[in-house]
């Protein structure tokens, strides 16, 4: 091995370092990649409407957020949304806390804000929230506000 | 009336028979690449050639990519009161359209280039012909390991063209815009999803195989002298960069 072939292999090393830390730092920070799955525990919730929300959006309590939509599925048999939610293991969810569909601003994303309840019994992983509230439609409000059916 | 139709019949047969020379040279050389004996020199020297001495020219247009975008969706977003998704809307087109295409294509115009000409001038000086009357198969010894070096070098350049170019979007926005760099960081860390990283990776992969693929594959059949040099980059350069748009649109709309 000579001097040269050493540099050779050294630049390539680098530069494919570097390539891989480009990587990594989109994928890990900016991408939050879950390189660990254990962490999390999943809460079902049944809405009865959940237009505009995706998987993906955030899980929130006072703001702070907690967790993530892990999918949206039809329930068939009652005809509602089923929502699965990853939410941290450390953050304690009661039995009769409320799941609401909320929306950022006015147009902003839709995101699932958790109102803690006061029970002492908490929700394990693979539970089921029951309280929920749903996403709220425009749409409908001003409708309903026009045609005067607003009470 | 025969004649035009002799024509266009023959003119077809070429096309035809291009395309599937073209995909047979790609075989042979895949095949060059996996088979015993490896010599990780040329590669290394490839790598080096195609990837290490791009990474000027891809920071730069990468940090100039996304210093636009900002400045450009800066523009347009605050028409519609929602200069917060500047953060998103430069990652989002930089990771997945703006990045492998880009550095695809400034790699086909540094190293592409100069992969036609230095097999066409081999070609043209007989070189090749020299290699395989020693036995050396041409094929393995000089395509291979550039096709090689451009499926390690195109990623890799992707991955660094990403983060400068977000980079860039965030030394425009926030520090010369005045946005809060919360809102650009977290717009980013909301918006971008791991598919994404994954989409811009397969098509840097993809884009590396075609743009070693065509410029070595015009290279190596140069014919008629300095002339023909010259027309197999025109080609080259050309023919790959027109693929790379074209397959990007497909990949798109089937990963999206």
């Amino acid at each position: 091995m000579t001097t040269h072939s050493v540099k050779l292999e050294l630049a390539v090393g680098l530069f494919v370092l570097t390539g891989v830390l480009a990587l990594a730092w989109l994928s890990i920070k900016m991408a939050r990649m879950e390189l660990v799955g254990g962490s999390f525990k999943t809460i079902q919730t049944h809405f009865t409407s959940v237009a505009g929300l995706r998987s993906g959006a955030a899980v929130e309590i006072s703001g702070v957020e907690v967790g993530r939509v892990k999918r949206i599925d039809l329930d068939t048999r009652q005809f509602d949304a089923l929502v699965t939610l990853h939410i941290r293991h450390d953050v304690p969810i009661q039995e009769d806390a409320i799941a609401s569909v909320r929306t950022k601003g006015l147009i902003g994303d839709r995101y699932v804000k958790i109102t803690p309840g006061a029970s002492d019994n908490l929700l394990k992983s693979g539970d089921r929230l029951v309280q929920t509230e749903p996403a709220i439609d425009f749409e409908e409000l001003i409708s309903q506000f026009i045609h005067g059916s607003v009470k | 009336m025969t004649l035009m139709l002799r024509n266009l019949g023959r003119d077809s047969l070429q096309r035809f028979w291009r395309m599937g020379h073209m995909f047979l040279f790609l075989l042979v050389s895949i095949f060059g690449i996996v088979r015993p004996p490896y010599r990780l020199r040329n590669l290394f020297k490839q790598i080096v050639f195609i990837g290490i001495r791009s990474l000027f020219v891809i920071v730069l247009t990468a940090a100039f990519t996304g210093m636009v975008l900002a400045l450009q969706g800066y523009y347009v977003l605050s028409r519609f009161g929602s200069e917060g998704m500047v953060g998103p809307m430069v990652a989002l087109a930089i990771v997945q359209e703006l990045g492998p295409v880009l550095t695809a294509l400034m790699v086909t115009g540094r190293a592409g280039s100069a992969m036609a000409g230095e097999l066409g001038v081999m070609r043209i000086k007989e070189q090749i012909d020299a290699l395989e009357s020693m036995g050396i198969n041409p094929l393995k010894y000089l395509v291979a390991p550039r096709v090689e070096a451009s499926l390690v070098s195109l990623p890799v350049l992707t991955a660094i063209f990403n983060v400068v170019g977000i980079l860039g979007g965030y030394l425009v926005a926030v520090q010369l815009l005045g946005m809060s760099s919360g809102t650009y960081w977290g717009g980013i860390e909301a918006k971008l999803a791991a598919k994404d990283i994954t989409i811009s990776v397969i098509k840097s992969v993809s884009f590396g195989l075609i743009v070693a693929w065509v410029c070595t594959y015009m290279g190596y059949f140069t014919t008629r002298g300095a002339e023909g040099v010259g027309r197999s980059i025109t080609q080259a350069v050309v023919l790959s960069s027109v693929l790379v748009l074209i397959w990007d649109y497909f990949i798109t709309s089937i990963m999206l």
